[in-house]
């Protein structure tokens, strides 16, 4: 089975929000980029897949090659081989676009991304590699079974979970769940050397514009100071619900 | 030219997401001097809609559907969507349409934007306003194709009645088989879900064990809220993994939020913060969560909780 995953390089969680050149770019200054949770998750769940059952995984990331370190930390993780589309992300059709040519190119039986990144939160690029590649797609995959072509997920919707029978080839819109944060793996230093050797391939970006296009950015308004109740006067909380929020 | 709203309905009856986006499609249309079509898939009445300025609908009854499938659904209202030649398609934030909607905005070859909370800034270009950076930013996003799909953010433009004559009309798309086949279901019926609800009370590792939930969900159910948790909870098995709310979780958008026992870690702000009022409860002052909150309560849950449900009893018997 030959899998692709698909890594978006995205602003550490605590990293701090700013824009600049007027409010229209992420200001990437001092900024810690790592895998994208999401993204994360589903590469563990491949690693699952080469140990268990002898799949070969591929990592992709469409970026420029400030995006590289994050590539190499899949391949330390384990992946075997890594793919570089040599264009800025710009918005989540055109990568999907990007995305869609490596997975016909490799012929990959199953695509792995994650649900949304935490950075831009579009949530289409799996749907969209599916949409592009005709390929089956399940999202919001909370667990993942491979037997011979078949395979058995597992998809959270609202209020519980669904388990489902598809066939490859297969794209996957990931989370966690397909494996517990438990499982996921700090790379050592012998998968560290490991990754100096391994293959990354920096290929040409397809011709593929942007369907949208981000024009400015803006924080929310600073949060006025918490009104305190004391425990002793709960009334006052309700009171304040109902008469000042207005939400009971 | 109209624009296409896509109204989700669970065994035949409209979802409260269904009629936000419907409110939102009618501000769309307004802009845009045009009328709104919804498409409904297995609605035995629609007549509803017609409140919240919905000029026609296409009622799709199709054995087919009987069942969720992101790919029949997203076939469906891309054939309405080509029918009714609409520029605009409109769908919501909840799980199914998050699935559907890059499919079908691959099949209507539209650009696509997601969590959208208000109505367009402008329609030429068009330009509508996203949270993106986990609710730490909002976006302002041109979509430059012919066609567009919005995902509307669940409670960010709220239900909006606008008073309209909506005609009915069958719609047969063809539905290609699903590649995808539903085994089993599991799902609790009888509780109000996160995405779905106005309140959420959600508790933390300040509860001290799966035992004490009780008043966590006498609470939920006094305020008809959905219950949830941090991460640390569903790690420890407390809860289950379906509850929990942040950024690895699931997104919180409800008008109200109360966290007790929850210390407030940046990743879970980052998935409550679309919240519209916050309320925490902490012994610890010193809670990061006190700095995101609305309204705190320095105490014992354990002592704040059961009295904060008699208070909200009595309240209620009044109204």
């Amino acid at each position: 089975m030959k899998i692709l995953v698909c890594i978006s390089h995205v602003p550490d969680t605590t990293s701090k929000i700013n824009f600049s050149e007027g409010d229209t770019k992420f200001d990437t200054n001092g900024v810690q980029f790592v895998i994208n949770p999401n993204d994360e998750f589903g590469l563990t769940r491949a690693m699952w897949f080469k140990e268990k059952q002898g799949a070969h995984v591929t990592v992709v990331n469409v970026g420029g090659p400030e995006t590289e370190p994050t590539l190499r930390k899949a391949l330390a993780i384990g992946a075997d081989a890594a793919i570089r589309v040599n264009t800025a992300a710009s918005d989540g059709f055109s990568v999907a676009k990007q995305l869609a040519n490596v997975v016909k190119d490799g012929a990959y039986d199953l695509v792995i991304a994650g649900r949304e990144s935490i950075d831009y939160n579009g949530g289409m690029v799996p749907g969209m590699i599916a949409g592009l590649t005709n390929a089956n797609f399940v999202n919001n995959c909370i667990g993942l079974e491979v037997d011979g072509t078949s395979a058995k997920a597992v998809r959270e919707i609202d209020g519980g979970k669904e388990t489902v029978s598809t066939a490859l080839p297969l794209v996957i819109g990931g989370q966690k769940g397909l494996v517990e944060e438990s499982d996921l793996r700090i790379p050592n230093m012998r998968g560290i050397m490991m990754a100096r050797q391994k293959p990354l391939t920096v290929v040409d970006p397809i011709d593929a514009s942007a369907e949208t296009t981000s024009v400015k950015f803006e924080k929310p308004a600073p949060k006025g100071a918490v009104k305190l109740v004391s425990a002793d006067h709960l009334d006052e909380l309700v009171n304040l619900l109902h008469n000042e929020a207005k939400v009971i | 030219m109209s624009v296409l709203v896509y109204t989700e309905s669970e065994q035949g009856t409209f979802k409260k997401a269904a009629l936000e986006v419907a409110s939102y499609a009618k501000a769309v249309a307004n802009q845009l001097g045009t009328t709104v079509t919804a498409i409904t898939i297995n609605v035995d009445n629609a007549s509803e809609l017609g409140n919240y300025g919905v000029d026609k609908v296409l009622n799709v009854s199709n054995a087919q559907l009987q069942t969720f499938n992101a790919n029949g659904y997203a076939e469906a209202i891309k054939q309405a969507a080509e029918k009714e030649a609409a520029k605009v398609v409109v769908v919501s934030s909840s799980a199914n349409s998050k699935y559907l909607a890059p499919l079908l905005a691959v099949g209507l070859n539209a650009g696509y934007a997601s969590n959208v909370i208000e109505a367009p800034a402008s329609t030429s270009p068009f330009t509508v306003k996203r949270t993106a950076f986990t609710n730490k930013a909002f976006e302002m996003t041109q979509i430059n194709t012919d066609v567009k799909v919005i995902g509307v953010s669940n409670n960010s433009f709220g239900l909006v009645e606008n008073n309209s004559n909506a005609s009915t009309e069958d719609f047969s798309p063809s539905i290609s088989e699903s590649g995808i086949k539903v085994e089993s279901v599991d799902k609790a019926t009888d509780k109000v879900t996160i995405a779905d609800a106005d309140i959420v009370v959600s508790a933390g590792r300040g509860l001290k064990g799966p035992e004490n939930w009780g008043m966590i969900e006498e609470l939920a159910d006094v305020l008809g809220a959905a219950t949830a948790c941090s991460k640390p909870v569903s790690d420890l098995g407390w809860r289950p993994h379906s509850e929990h709310v942040g950024q690895t979780g699931k997104p919180v958008a409800s008008n109200l939020y109360i966290a007790i026992g929850i210390s407030g870690a940046i990743q879970h702000l980052a998935g409550i913060n679309a919240s519209k009022v916050k309320v925490v409860i902490n012994t610890d002052p010193e809670a990061p969560f006190f700095k995101a909150a609305d309204y705190g309560v320095v105490g014992d849950a354990f002592e704040v909780v059961p009295q904060l449900i008699e208070k909200l009893k009595a309240f209620k018997a009044q109204q």
